[in-house]
């Protein structure tokens, strides 16, 4: 029998992206630009997050134009962001067609309690996390993909490797827990026990982790790779930098090549400026958007 | 009996899936990231993943020529999904590069977009137990439109040609390994056998 939006289907696709590059763009030029560099795929966004940042207020999902015009443009896989808790977004976001829809904290949270449920869509899911029972939680509402949060739009990698450290950590001394420990370990996490389960026997999540949040070099996306990202997502780091094709194509073989120092110096060579990176500490906890979701 | 060493073309996409189906055939599998290492393996998997990035992805870092040179000597090579588009002489849209091992004209996301990826029942003709279904798993998959005299239909699905071989050329627009049926992996391990004897 034909079944269309199972798991595997969801989860499928992520499998396929992993060792790419996903790119956030806001026009069909920039879309052209990602996919002619090597994208796997792109975000079709109004604002890069840079730019939200920059412009306080309520972001929320794009304007269907901007997307449809997107999908149109490339052949390369369209996803596209809901806000937290806003099914109806990502219902609206369904119809359009794209290819995965990421419930992000980039945009302003629209439940303070609830995230969407993520099974009632064919179309998968990519949803953030800051530590395992976050990654856990999602994939338990249905997320087919996780991403590292990272904070957004500062071009500062530093609060991705944190993300990823942490959840690689908690993975790893999950794999040598004690079973009759795991069901106390699910409490504490408020993780799914049967997820938790899983992790321990086979060290490593259910579904891909790509990392995000603050990439702006190629250095930035092999050292991501390094620490086991599947994957990376790179927001404002390339369309707010000097020259966006070579820094785009220059990601695009740093994360090929990712163990390769000699390509990454090659490939590091001549890129113009980085976009200008904002220094964690001045943003201010309460403006971090990490925290957003729970 | 020597395991058979089998690369995993390693530039993009699932290639984890084929080196662990790989393991539970019982070969060898290598991720191969670079083109010397193609003398190496006894056969080669160019696995799923985007299909335009890995079509660019192997001007880039030399693997047209080689993996060409190496094909037309005796290197069997099995396509998933990207790794079909990739082997195909033509595709009907756009002009990415490809490798033009087999003389099939392809559809790219022939089904529609994710929202239209599925998963269904097949039978492939020449697998072990081959009236017994195997779950053909389809993500923005391709189809083949035309196929040459010298290329054998493996499997169509509600018309399309799915799965083909031509000589010691194997592709699928589904995915096996992201499956626990081990059935295509073996044909083509069988195929490599047939080849090396």
């Amino acid at each position: 029998m034909e079944e269309k939006g199972t798991l595997r289907v969801k989860t499928g696709l992520a499998e396929m992206l992993k060792g790419g590059v996903i790119m956030d763009v806001t026009t069909p030029e920039q879309a052209k630009i990602a996919e002619e560099a090597g994208a796997v795929a792109v975000m079709a966004l109004e604002r890069v997050p840079a730019d939200i940042r920059a412009a306080g207020g309520v972001a929320r999902m794009a304007d269907p134009t901007i997307i449809q015009e997107i999908m149109e443009a490339v052949t390369i896989p369209v996803m596209a962001k809901a806000r937290i808790g806003h099914f109806v977004e990502a219902q609206i976001l369904e119809a359009l067609g794209v290819d995965y829809v990421d419930e992000s904290e980039v945009l302003t949270p629209a439940d303070e309690k609830f995230h969407i449920n993520k099974w009632e869509f064919k179309v998968p899911f990519v949803c953030g996390a800051i530590n395992l029972g976050e990654a856990l939680r999602r994939i338990g509402e249905g997320a087919a993909m996780i991403r590292t949060k990272g904070e957004a739009g500062t071009g500062n990698v530093v609060e991705a490797v944190r993300h990823m450290r942490t959840i690689n950590q908690e993975i790893r001394r999950l794999t040598v827990t004690p079973k009759e420990e795991l069901m106390a370990v699910a409490k504490e996490m408020g993780a799914p026990y049967d997820l938790v389960c899983w992790v321990a026997e086979n060290g490593r999540l259910p579904v891909v982790n790509f990392s995000a949040g603050g990439i702006a070099t190629p250095a930035d996306a092999a050292m991501m790779m390094q620490l086991g990202a599947d994957g990376v997502f790179v927001g404002s780091g390339i369309f707010k930098s000097e020259d966006p094709a070579a820094r785009a194509r220059a990601i695009v073989e740093a994360v090929t090549h990712f163990n390769d120092p000699k390509i990454l110096a090659e490939v590091s060579r001549g890129l113009g400026k980085a976009m200008a990176g904002l220094e964690i500490t001045e943003i201010g906890k309460e403006n971090l958007i990490q925290f957003r979701g729970w | 009996m020597r395991k058979r060493t089998i690369g995993v073309l390693a530039l993009q996409g699932a290639v984890r899936e084929h080196l662990m189906m790989l393991e539970n055939c019982g070969a060898q599998g290598i991720a191969v990231k670079y083109p010397s290492e193609l003398f190496a393996c006894d056969g080669l998997i160019i696995p799923g993943g985007e299909s335009t990035t890995i079509g660019k992805l192997i001007v880039r870092d030399g693997f047209l020529e080689a993996l060409r040179k190496r094909a037309s000597e005796d290197l069997p090579v099995y396509g998933t999904c990207a790794g079909l588009i990739v082997l195909a002489r033509q595709v009907t849209e756009g002009n990415q590069p490809l490798l033009g091992l087999m003389d099939i004209v392809v559809r790219r996301n022939a089904y529609g977009r994710q929202v239209d990826s599925f998963e269904d029942d097949l039978i492939i003709k020449g697998i072990q137990d081959e009236e017994k279904p195997f779950r053909g798993i389809f993500i923005r998959a391709p189809w083949i439109e035309e196929v040459g005299p010298d290329v054998e239909v493996l499997c169509e699905h509600k018309g399309k040609v799915v799965m083909a071989r031509q000589d010691r050329f194997l592709v699928s627009a589904f995915h096996p390994e992201l499956t626990d049926d081990r059935r295509v992996h073996l044909y083509f391990l069988d195929m490599v056998k047939e080849l090396l004897s």
